[in-house]
């Protein structure tokens, strides 16, 4: 067997926690090889760089404040030398027990074609973020996926509702670690909610106003219940 | 003016006959009351089960006449939530959930999640793993715009061209099968290698299937190329700049179609692309009819690509897994007779593959767009976080957009023209 030598070292080497296993490639390293944008952001912006790290070989991630996210974003994307004019992902990452929620931001410059990661660190008490909308369009969807699924309000968002859940659902926000897998309500009082959705189930507020006509649409179960009750109510 | 009422009461009316009918026409004209008719928008509710959205999408659009002011989509019928299953699957478990998102193109997206496990955690994988997965991509991608230009052409009104796509799909199907034994949900790689070797004549099934392709291609580009309802409802319709484009975050062919020349396998390369000699189309004008140029165009492509990668796939030998027991399952045989393999196969099957804390963003240029798998590890068997950049769910954010001034029939045009799956918007 070829790989008989290999795998018996690698038992006589004995067990070793993941952090050590030598390989090319992981965590951060010690001094980071540089990335121009890093360096002229050190140089623009000074102490706002909180922190530059160096993951999987040559991914650059950029810790900023999260006050300053929209300045520093908007220089990154007009200043010539940067020009990162594509916002690639906003998403959001929670590593649970009481820690800060990461906001990362993915941006690729097809000018210089060099990618950039930056993360703003958001306390569990302060969940706001400014919106980059007005810098890329492209953060219309991905910030409300952000708000859906996490619960982090992003502000001056033209439109910040609910994407993928329901509109009107209660139980929170499903990717946070608090979450329950299987959700909170059980599954008899999940299927209830269910049944006993109205018209702001379907359809968003302004869409209802915009359709006018409300008697022209269906009754909603509600109403429907409260003239049956209103019904019986008349025969006594 | 005097106004006449008229008494359609039978017998006492001396202008009516006995039938009821009048027997003298008015001699002054009747004012009648004009009713109060206020001009307001409609409001149209258009999917979730409608044949031309491809899937549950649902758009609520708001309609002066047959123009839309104003298209509000509603996603999430599919939601099941997969970013949040993936944090407790370990590595390997999480491979089935990504089929199940774009079901269009399964093994890219397979593909894309171990290729950026390998990245975070530093494996680099045998050359000709790299070959068995670029051939496995270029063949989705075909697999994905062979969908597309079907379903593009019916909603055109065309049904010939979805007759011929669907035999061709046919063969990646078997293709598939023949590896995986499954044709749709593949679950196809590992991390640090392929679920198995490929079957003896695989390689032999993929050159005919690409030597047969551009016969259907040319028959389609026959049919629709210079035709007149294509052209009709395509030239001009929904169209974006290039600015714009990249502004809402297009990515893929729509961004191409715009004359964008951004393309991952090209500005961001993975796998030896910068290796391979093909050609990435770019369209002028941003419309219907540019982003299917471009996607034709990208089919023979990537046949060109397939060609190139199993030339090379015959020159090299050498295993498919990485060689390293932390990683990869040993052989069954070792299992039976040598007790370390039977340890580390129990390990890898009880906890699974341990990553060191680290974070990688892999993008791949999926049949829809930019494909990111981000993955985050706290040096545990299972992520702490497993995003996906899901192309369509970013190139349907810009279907309002699209949609600006246009008629309710260039809703059905430009949304096929996008090209999105649901699976993977909602995920």
């Amino acid at each position: 067997m070829a790989d008989e030598k290999s795998s018996f070292d690698a038992v006589a080497a004995g067990p070793v926690p993941s952090q050590d296993v030598e390989s090319p490639a992981t965590g951060a390293v010690a001094t980071p090889p540089s990335h121009p944008s890093v360096d002229a952001l050190r140089a623009r912006f000074g102490v706002a760089i909180l922190h530059h790290e160096v993951v999987a070989g040559n991914q650059h991630v950029v810790f900023i404040p999260p006050g300053q996210n929209v300045e520093i974003l908007r220089w990154l994307r007009d200043d010539p030398a940067q020009r990162y004019d594509l916002l690639r992902d906003v998403t959001a990452i929670d590593y649970g027990v009481g820690r800060p929620l990461h906001v990362v931001y993915q941006i690729f410059s097809l000018t210089h074609k060099r990618a950039l990661r930056v993360k703003c660190e958001l306390p569990l008490d302060a969940l706001e973020i400014g919106s980059v909308y007005h810098l890329w369009k492209a953060a219309n969807w991905l910030e409300r996926e952000v708000y859906d699924l996490f619960g982090i309000t992003f502000l001056d968002h033209p439109d910040l509702r609910r994407i993928l859940m329901p509109e009107d659902y209660q139980e929170g926000h499903p990717l946070r670690k608090d979450f329950p897998l299987r959700g909170r309500f059980s599954r008899a009082e999940q299927t209830r909610q269910a049944l006993s959705q109205d018209l702001g189930h379907y359809y968003i507020m302004e869409e209802i106003e915009l359709g006018g006509e409300s008697q022209a649409l269906p009754p909603t179960v509600s109403e429907m219940e409260a003239e049956a009750a209103e019904k019986a109510a008349g025969v006594d | 003016m005097a106004q006449k009422t008229v008494e359609f009461t039978l017998g006492r009316n001396p202008e009516m006959g006995v039938d009821g009918r009048p027997t003298t026409s008015p001699l002054a004209p009747i004012d009648i009351q004009e009713p109060d008719f206020e001009s307001h928008n409609m409001l149209v509710n258009f999917g979730p089960q409608h044949p031309a959205t491809h899937g549950v999408l649902r758009l609520v659009c708001e309609l002066d006449g047959e123009t839309v002011v104003r298209c509000i989509p509603h996603i999430g019928y599919l939601h099941s939530s997969f970013e949040k299953l993936g944090e407790y699957r370990t590595w390997n478990q999480i491979v089935p959930l990504t089929d199940r998102m774009d079901y269009l193109a399964p093994l890219i997206y397979n593909c894309a999640h171990v290729m950026s496990v390998e990245a975070m955690m530093g494996i680099e994988v045998t050359e000709r793993c790299k070959l068995t997965r670029l051939i496995m991509m270029e063949l989705d991608r075909i697999f994905g715009h062979l969908l597309w230009l079907g379903t593009f052409a019916m909603d055109a009104g065309a049904f010939t061209p979805f007759l011929y796509t669907f035999i061709e799909r046919e063969r990646i199907y078997r293709l598939h099968e023949a590896y995986t034994g499954a044709r749709i949900t593949t679950s196809a790689t590992r991390v640090g290698g392929m679920m198995s070797d490929m079957p003896a004549d695989w390689p032999k099934g993929i050159r005919e299937f690409c030597n047969g392709l551009p016969k259907t291609l040319d028959e389609c580009e026959v049919l629709l190329n210079d035709n007149g309802v294509l052209l009709g409802r395509t030239l001009g319709v929904g169209a974006i700049s290039g600015e714009d484009a990249l502004n809402y975050g297009f990515t893929g062919a729509n961004l191409r179609a715009s004359g964008v020349a951004y393309d991952v396998r090209k500005d961001q390369p993975y796998y030896d692309y910068e290796t391979y000699d093909f050609e990435v189309p770019i369209g002028e004008h941003g419309d219907c009819y540019d982003r299917y140029l471009c996607r034709m165009e990208e089919m023979r492509q990537s046949l060109r690509i397939l060609h190139q990668a199993l030339d090379r796939l015959e020159k090299v030998t050498g295993p498919m897994d990485v060689q390293d027991p932390r990683i990869s399952l040993p052989s069954k045989t070792d299992c039976m007779n040598d007790m370390e393999s039977m340890i580390h196969h129990f390990k890898l099957i009880t906890e699974g593959i341990h990553a060191p804390p680290g974070e990688s963003y892999f993008p791949v240029e999926a049949s829809k767009g930019e494909l990111g798998m981000y993955v985050v590890s706290d040096g545990g068997t299972k992520p702490v976080r497993w995003r996906v950049r899901p192309p369509s769910f970013v190139n349907l954010s810009v279907l309002p957009k699209l949609l600006e001034g246009h008629l309710v029939a260039d809703l059905i045009m430009i949304n096929a023209s996008i090209d999105i799956v649901l699976g993977e918007i909602d995920r």
